[in-house]
């Protein structure tokens, strides 16, 4: 299956010399249509540069970083900004949501600067507020909203147009334990309708919820856990 | 031990054979801890010496379980007074903690930082990856299996159960990073100590 996102042998110097931090060191990472990958680390372990280098924010010292077969380093500026609002979506520890604008406003607004007309950008945030149970909000503002309610709107406006690829920074991390259950549920869901999610979480529990998780330590993956199926003291319960 | 008084807590419900029992346990507990049946047997044989459960005779429940026909395992057990009382006893006291379960990994890291020639950091390692597996599996069980909406109260229990788990596993998982944290500052300290040898005093303070 062909990864949506890859990052081949990728590593991220920041500063030089005496100074230089070895922020990520050759790392290969993919995640594939159907799939949640967590990455866990402590700070300064480089997740962060991770998630910024696969949404083409950054650029690597050395490696490539791949978007559904495209080699960002092979586009010029516009061009990583057409993959930003068309095949990737964000979503932000603290929702990163404009004030000024109503919940369809802000989850239009990626479709609307990619040149669509302003009345099916609307139709199509209404539909990707629906799917996030929120319609019914379509017109409030953020200050009028719940954190979990905005953490929907900011993950309606990742998913809006049908992106392939989420990355998540933190998004359960301003909301309490059942809210942030209900985000991860709807990760979860968009993830098995066929989209490739990469969360980068400190909580063991919300990793939890990926298919694979990866393990950071000072710019190296350490380790991942697989995908398999339950151990055989639970596959009763899980095939009935 | 809290299997005999759950047996007896369930037989609260109604007289059972020993198969009903053990599928009333698991259904509430999914079958994180096994019982076989013989430890079924045992343990009513066991309550019943001790008057806590007493055998109401043949027939009365609808046994399916035609795995055994021995005549008296057709038996079906009810709880007693005494143990009514037993349950209520059992309810109304706390599961001591004074007494730590032997935690085989706390034993064995304990042991493990103190040996030269040991990479605790691959132990560490190692085990939050099958720690995550695990509450992976847990939680995979939590939002598709029977426990993810729950209909009935047995299968409410048995989400309350994988809940437990997936607690105990992030516990495990957040006290390994814990490990982790302070043995790599406990490293970088004993480097720079090494390091100002002369002055080590002045930088075990600082460490402080």
């Amino acid at each position: 299956m062909n990864a949506v996102l890859h990052l081949a042998a990728v590593s991220r110097i920041h500063g030089e010399g005496a100074t230089e931090v070895h922020a990520l060191r050759s790392v290969t990472f993919r995640a594939h249509p159907g799939e949640l990958v967590a990455v866990m680390g402590p700070s300064g372990s480089g997740k962060s540069t991770l998630l910024t280098l696969a949404g083409g924010l950054d650029a690597p010292t050395s490696g490539s970083v791949w978007i559904e077969g495209t080699d960002l380093a092979s586009l010029d500026n516009a061009g990583r900004a057409r993959i930003r609002r068309t095949s990737v979506g964000y979503v932000f520890q603290d929702f990163n949501l404009i004030p000024a604008l109503t919940a369809a406003e802000n989850v239009a607004l990626p479709r609307e600067l990619d040149g669509e007309k302003a009345r099916i950008a609307r139709r199509l945030a209404l539909t990707a507020l629906e799917e996030v149970g929120i319609a019914d909000l379509a017109d409030r503002f953020p200050d009028e909203m719940s954190g979990g309610q905005q953490q929907r709107v900011a993950i309606a406006r990742a998913i809006v147009g049908e992106r392939r690829l989420i990355l998540a920074d933190e998004p359960t991390g301003a909301l309490d334990t059942d809210t942030g259950e209900e985000i991860l549920r709807l990760l979860r869901t968009r993830c098995d309708a066929g989209a490739a999610g990469v969360m980068v979480t400190h909580e063991a529990r919300h990793a939890a919820w990926a298919d694979r998780v990866v393990f950071l330590r000072d710019g190296v993956v350490v380790d991942e856990t697989g995908s398999d199926e339950p151990e055989a003291l639970l596959a009763d319960e899980a095939s009935r | 031990m809290s299997i005999r008084q759950a047996m007896l807590a369930i037989l609260e419900q109604g007289p059972m054979y020993g198969y009903q029992l053990r599928a009333e346990f698991e259904q509430r507990t999914g079958e994180t801890w096994p019982l076989n049946i013989g430890q079924v047997y045992t343990t009513l044989t066991r309550l019943e010496r001790d008057g806590l459960v007493e055998v109401v005779g043949h027939g009365g429940a609808d046994e399916t379980d035609q795995a055994d026909t021995s005549s008296d395992r057709q038996v079906s057990y009810r709880a007693t007074e005494a143990g009514r009382s037993e349950v209520s006893e059992w309810f109304a006291t706390p599961v001591p903690r004074s007494q730590p379960p032997r935690d085989e990994l706390a034993i064995k890291l304990a042991i493990a930082v103190t040996l030269p020639g040991v990479d605790v950091g691959t132990i560490i390692q190692r085990q939050r990856s099958a720690t995550m597996a695990s509450l992976q599996d847990y939680t995979r069980l939590k939002r598709t299996g029977r426990a993810a909406t729950p209909t009935e109260p047995a299968d409410l229990a048995w989400s309350l159960v994988l809940d437990a788990l997936v607690f105990d596993a992030e516990a495990e998982v957040r006290w390994l990073d814990h490990c982790e944290a302070r043995l790599r500052r406990a490293a970088a300290d004993a480097t720079e100590v090494r390091r100002q040898a002369p002055a080590a005093t002045t930088a075990e303070e600082a460490a402080r």
